[in-house]
Formats: C-alpha cells, sequence, structure tokens
C-alpha cells in the first residue's frame, strides 16, 4: 500500500552522528519503502557522503523510535520521532 | 524515586537527607557518586562535556529505576546525572538506594549505575589541555557489568 502524502517524521541526531551530519535534527517525509530502521538508514545514505560518513559503520550507530532503545531491524510503523546516535557514555 | 537531569552540581549529604528525612523505614543507604577524572587512559582531560537526548533521558532513566525498584525491595532511590561542561574533580552522577537492609541497597546502586552507563542517552566528550576534543568511546567491561544482572 502506499500513500499519496508521505508521513512526516522527526530525525534526531546526538554525539559525532549529529557532528557528520552536520545538523541535530530535521523533518523528513518518510518513503514508502521506508518500513524498518535500517530501510531507513540505507535511504539516507544515499543523500549524501555525510550521511555515508555518519553511518559508515551501520552497526554502531544506535537508534531510538519514540525515545525507546530498537534494534535495526524494528518497523517504524507509526513513530513520530526517530534518533540516531552512538553507544552511550555517561555515568 | 525520582530522577533529575541538569548541569547544576549536587550536593550528596543534602540529597540524602531529603531522600531519608523522617523515614524510620529505612535501614540502609547506598550513595554512588562518579565524578571527572583528570586523565582517561593516560591521556590528560582539561574538561568534559556532556551531551543527552532530552525527554527520552529521563524516560530511560525512569525505566531503570522502576526495574530495579520491581527486582529489590527499596524504600526510596535517587538518580541525578549531570549534562554540559564538566571539569576534573566535578560531580557527574549520583545514585542513592534506600532500603531496609543493606544487600537490597548495595546490589540496587550497582544494578542502577551498570544499566545507566548502557542504556541512558548520555555522551561524554574530553577535551585535552591542548583542546583536542574526542568522544569518549563505549568500554567493553561496561556492557559486560550489565550483562550480569540478566536472568539465567
Amino acid at each position: 500500500m502506499s500513500s499519496v502524502h508521505p508521513r512526516k517524521v522527526k530525525l534526531l541526531y546526538f554525539a559525532w552522528v549529529r557532528e557528520k551530519i552536520g545538523r541535530g535534527s530535521e523533518e523528513i517525509a518518510l518513503p514508502d519503502n521506508v518500513a524498518t530502521v535500517a530501510d531507513l538508514v540505507a535511504w539516507l545514505k544515499t543523500r549524501g557522503p555525510e550521511f555515508g560518513e555518519a553511518f559508515a559503520r551501520a552497526d554502531v550507530v544506535r537508534a531510538a523510535l519514540d525515545k525507546t532503545h530498537v534494534k535495526s531491524d524494528a518497523r517504524i510503523a507509526e513513530a513520530q520521532e526517530i534518533a540516531f546516535f552512538p553507544p552511550v557514555t555517561g555515568g | 524515586m525520582g530522577v533529575k537531569v541538569q548541569t547544576e552540581d549536587f550536593d550528596v549529604a543534602s540529597e540524602v537527607d531529603a531522600l531519608a528525612s523522617g523515614r524510620t523505614d529505612i535501614g540502609a543507604i547506598v550513595t554512588f557518586t562518579g565524578r571527572v577524572r583528570d586523565d582517561d587512559k593516560g591521556r590528560p582531560i582539561k574538561s568534559m562535556t556532556l551531551e543527552h537526548y532530552p525527554g527520552m533521558t529521563e524516560e530511560e532513566l525512569s525505566r531503570i529505576e522502576a526495574d530495579a525498584h520491581a527486582r529489590w525491595p527499596l524504600q526510596a532511590s535517587l538518580i541525578i546525572h549531570r549534562t554540559g561542561e564538566l571539569s576534573p574533580g566535578d560531580n557527574i552522577v549520583l545514585v542513592v538506594t534506600a532500603s531496609a537492609h543493606r544487600q537490597a541497597a548495595f546490589e540496587a546502586a550497582g544494578f542502577l549505575m551498570d544499566y545507566l552507563k548502557t542504556r541512558a542517552p548520555f555522551w561524554k566528550k574530553e577535551t585535552s589541555p591542548a583542546g583536542e576534543s574526542s568522544w569518549v568511546e563505549t568500554r567493553e567491561n561496561d556492557e559486560t557489568a550489565a550483562t550480569r544482572w540478566r536472568p539465567t
């Protein structure tokens, strides 16, 4: 099923992912063929060298859907906010 | 139960007082304070900047805290984590656990720190005296430490 008006989602980037991409957030129209977090990463990498650089080690970059940690095979479904960041180093 | 993410410093004694004041059911209080060191594996550190994911940080810390309360009979707990630019000797994080007996308080404090280090969305960037900055890498032993709480 494809929708006439792609759904808008907010993307957030943190730490070195943010620095490599050159911005902390943006709003995108989610392409119809993007179902999972991994699909989104593959699509983002086609948008420019800065995304290629940020996701060069795609297995290292972590993701959250609506502020909850997810694995790359997670379905985006109705999530409004998708975040990408390096492994956390607090504490 | 309480979670605070703040740029300001904290005072351990007054936080413990506030948590335990007027309570006669608490027999044991454990506090853990994490501080900024002046070196990272032999590399001198002039300052450390902590970035976080506002909103998710608080939610994740609350989830970790609720997990601790589900696993141990805790009377009270508190997590404070600072963000922004910090210097060697500054406080970074405070974990307080209170229980009737010491074992639950000790174990829950260890659990909270191990899970905080692997799940709470904070990122540290260190700056050397020469002004060079680099993001801190995850330590493998932090991941290993968190696995010891998993059910077998």
